[in-house]
């Protein structure tokens, strides 16, 4: 009897265990999160204190957005190398309008847009900035790294000529043009910083969109195979062409915050960006063969490299040490995302065979 | 209790009178939750040929992993000339004559044939410069051999399947083997090259090579073996001399009971036409590949497409499903003419392709059983914001249960699947979008006999249900 019965406790609590193993890996960007916040709460008793979280989610709205632009191009088996510059373009873009607005020398006029127009043409200006990656990408068959490299120099170049390499600043505008109030944008708060909400309303919205609608849907299956896409009637193209434009939506709007909450437009705004942005997707479980990923994991994926930069800055390890410290981390999270991977395959395939 | 005694005498266990190349002697091998190998006996006798039959999951890969060395057996031995060995890794198996031709092509498309052929084994006199010129001159006589002169410095990405199945032949070949596996090594050649192929593989045999051979085609097992073994559920069923046995013995140790009530040809009402082509044309560099084709099709009928590999029936079912856009030619439904038209736009009215390359062209494996089942007809679930989880739910559930798919839970992986599951659930992506149309190409490729049966079946069952269905099957 008492064998009869010991039997299955054992073999059940054995399931349990690879269960377990199963959550914590899943929920290992998670963990590493915790881990990180434990760490620094204890070496750092300010750590935190309202003003700091809120400091520091504001840091990582920044990566948080451009990652979940990021998120989508990745997930279709591609790559974004130009949202950095991109952030810089619509910056002094946005900078360009408020400080000298549009010249229109055939009327001898200047042309001042309101506050919402100038930060709508940006928007706008990214967009299609993202459009023109994913049309090289799709109608001439360029490798998507090479496509947006080749746009990463030119938007930054474009960047660069538009004020001759110099600063915008002072971007408040003149009362008597209409055309003040920008850098609400960047200091003004609901509760909190604008620029969080605008991180949590672009996560939830993204997030449904890839999980809930035939858009995400035909996201995932490109980049999980191309071909068996394009045979169940994907219009490979069209998505593809639509997530470049996302991600730069996604960059134009980092740059309008940017520009907001320094108050100034400097061309050299968002350099090195990309790489955080690839480097949240990436930490939150996002394969960059494609396919596989989610936008919940990228947003912790950026707290986890926001709330480690600013931590180590606060506890003062060296700037060099800070970034030897992300490097591990990033290989480290692909490393255990491997063995997640393949303990994911084993379990299903045994769940398989008990099937029969 | 007997198997004692087999281990004891081991030629006892030995139908045939010939020597015994290689032995593998109780072998079992547990994977976590399942026992892939149980206890199983297999002889390698020389200079013959023994087919390894059953069917999928049944454990043949798993046995020729042990025996090529790739996986180590959790209990049981290896008896090679008498003597007992312990394979390390594939290398070693390699040093000691067993190589092994894997049924997924593995080979390099981006080097040229001779750098395949000798990828690892490099020939290099002096240890650092790679020989070119003798690599070449190998691999040719190793082309010629096989009666294919194909050109050593060819890409491999430049040849045609069954081409590159016999570099991968002459890559084995080269190494000196003196038992060669082969899984499935015909599943992608043409009548002829399968003819070539036998002929090298009686000349090996004249060699002393000894060949263990799997396939799914049981007349080819028929044909070349000399004997015959066969696993069911990771068991040995039955060793045979093969002439003493016959096509029906062998299904049925496969599957376990009567073949015959496996195909049934059911009979069908034959209603109006429903499709109509008319000189469907695919032009290509020098002339045609599917050239002035017209036929019809009738509601509630299967058709059957023959040709030999590259005679045009993919092609022309990719004509019909819209992946062609450069096709010219008339395709009609329901009398009326249609427009030239994307894959999508082919869906929405009616024509689905179910394609020939599960791997490449039918699965999505990254994602879900449910996700891959509902690609195609994601606009059903779509109430114009979301994807309604209700519908999804139950047009997955419909298909599961009309299809007998085997899976635990739709939300699982896809590559977790077997085979001919998988197969179904690419039947099933089509099926959901409402066809009029189905149009197959090999839906019974590289899945098993009791598999095949079914989905034969289901076709059956969906022609009477009024759909017209195109069969391309090998001929």
């Amino acid at each position: 009897m008492s064998q009869a019965t010991a039997a299955p406790i054992k073999k059940s609590s054995g399931s349990t265990w690879t269960e377990i193993q199963q959550i914590l890996l899943r929920g290992r960007a998670f963990i590493a999160l915790i881990l990180v916040v434990a760490v620094f709460t204890v070496i750092a008793p300010n750590f935190l204190d309202a003003a700091n979280i809120e400091i520091m989610a504001k840091h990582v709205a920044i990566n948080a957005i451009l990652g979940i632009g990021m998120t989508f191009v990745i997930l279709t088996g591609g790559i974004d190398l130009s949202v950095g510059s991109l952030v810089g373009l619509c910056a002094m873009i946005a900078g360009m309008l408020i400080n000298q607005g549009i010249i229109l020398p055939q009327f001898g006029v200047i042309v001042y847009p309101h506050t919402w127009l100038i930060m709508f043409i940006a928007i706008i200006a990214g967009t299609l900035m993202g459009a023109v990656n994913g049309l090289i990408i799709t109608r001439f068959n360029v490798a998507p790294f090479i496509a947006t490299l080749g746009m990463l120099y030119v938007a930054r170049g474009m960047a660069l000529l538009i004020n001759n390499g110099y600063t915008f600043p002072n971007l408040v505008g003149r009362p008597e043009l209409g055309n003040t109030g920008f850098p609400e944008l960047g200091a003004g708060s609901f509760i909190v910083n604008y620029s969080i909400w605008i991180m949590i309303g672009f996560a939830l919205v993204a997030a449904f969109v890839a999980q809930r609608t035939p858009f995400g849907r035909r996201v995932y299956a490109i980049g999980g195979n191309e071909r068996a896409a394009e045979l169940s009637g994907v219009k490979v193209k069209r998505v593809k062409l639509s997530v470049y434009m996302i991600s730069g939506f996604c960059a134009s709007v980092v740059g309008l915050i940017i520009a907001s909450q320094l108050v100034a437009a400097h061309p050299a705004t968002g350099q090195f960006f990309e790489l955080n942005a690839i480097a949240a997707v990436v930490l939150g479980g996002t394969s960059l063969s494609g396919g596989r990923g989610s936008i919940g994991g990228t947003i912790i994926g950026a707290f986890v490299i926001g709330v480690l930069g600013d931590g180590l800055v606060m506890v003062g390890v060296s700037s060099f040490w800070q970034q030897v410290i992300k490097g591990v981390v990033i290989v480290l999270a692909v490393i255990i995302d491997q063995v997640q991977a393949r303990m994911q395959t084993r379990i299903a395939l045994q769940k398989q065979q008990e099937l029969g | 209790m007997e198997t004692v005694a087999e281990v004891a005498t081991i030629p006892s266990t030995q139908p045939g009178d010939h020597a015994l190349a290689l032995r593998a002697e109780q072998i079992t091998k547990v994977f976590p939750g399942t026992i892939a190998l149980d206890r199983v006996d297999f002889n390698v006798y020389r200079g013959k040929v023994n087919a390894l039959i059953g069917e999928n999951g049944a454990g043949k890969s798993t046995l020729m992993k042990i025996v090529a060395g790739v996986e180590r057996p959790t209990t049981g031995r290896l008896l090679m000339d008498g003597k007992t060995i312990q394979l390390h890794s594939p290398l070693h198996a390699e040093k000691l004559g067993i190589g092994i031709i894997y049924q997924e092509m593995n080979l390099c498309p981006n080097l040229s044939v001779a750098e395949n052929i000798f990828l690892g084994r490099e020939i290099a006199p002096s240890g650092l410069v790679v020989d070119k010129s003798a690599q070449r001159t190998r691999a040719r006589e190793l082309l010629h051999r096989l009666e294919h002169e194909i050109d050593p410095n060819l890409l491999v990405s430049d040849l045609r399947i069954g081409q590159q199945q016999i570099v991968e032949i002459a890559k084995a070949l080269s190494q000196d083997v003196r038992i060669l596996i082969m899984d499935e090594p015909t599943s992608a050649l043409s009548a002829a090259e399968v003819e070539v192929l036998f002929k090298v593989m009686e000349d090996l045999k004249a060699h002393g090579v000894s060949i263990v051979y799997i396939s799914h085609k049981l007349e080819e097992i028929t044909r070349i073996s000399d004997y015959v073994t066969v696993l069911r559920d990771g068991k040995l069923v039955a060793e045979a001399r093969t002439q003493e046995i016959d096509v029906p013995w062998i299904i049925e140790k496969m599957v376990g009971k009567n073949p015959a009530a496996l195909f049934q040809k059911g009979h069908t009402e034959v209603c109006e036409e429903i499709l109509r082509v008319e000189e469907m044309t695919l032009p290509i560099v020098g002339g045609y590949t599917v050239d002035h084709v017209s036929l019809a099709l009738r509601k509630g009928e299967v058709v059957g497409l023959y040709g030999l590999m590259g005679a045009g029936r993919s092609e022309l079912f990719e004509c019909l499903a819209g992946v062609r856009p450069e096709a010219t030619g008339r395709v009609y439904l329901d009398g009326k003419l249609l427009p030239a038209g994307n894959v999508s736009e082919r869906i929405n009215r009616g024509i689905v392709l179910v394609p020939e390359d599960r791997q490449r062209e039918g699965l999505v494996q990254t994602i879900s059983v449910a996700h891959n089942m509902l690609l195609a007809s994601l606009r059903n679930y779509f109430n114009g914001l979301y994807l309604t989880r209700r519908k999804e739910q139950t047009a997955v559930a419909e298909m599961v249960k009309g299809l007998s798919i085997k899976v635990a839970n739709p939300t699982q992986i896809i590559t977790s699947l077997s085979g001919g599951n998988q197969q179904k659930v690419v039947v099933a992506k089509g099926l959901l979008t409402s066809p009029k149309i189905l149009l197959l190409d090999e839906p019974s490729r590289g899945i098993d006999v009791a598999a095949k049966s079914e989905i034969f079946a289901i076709m059956e069952r969906l022609a009477e249900q009024g759909l017209a269905c195109s069969l391309s099957p090998r001929s």
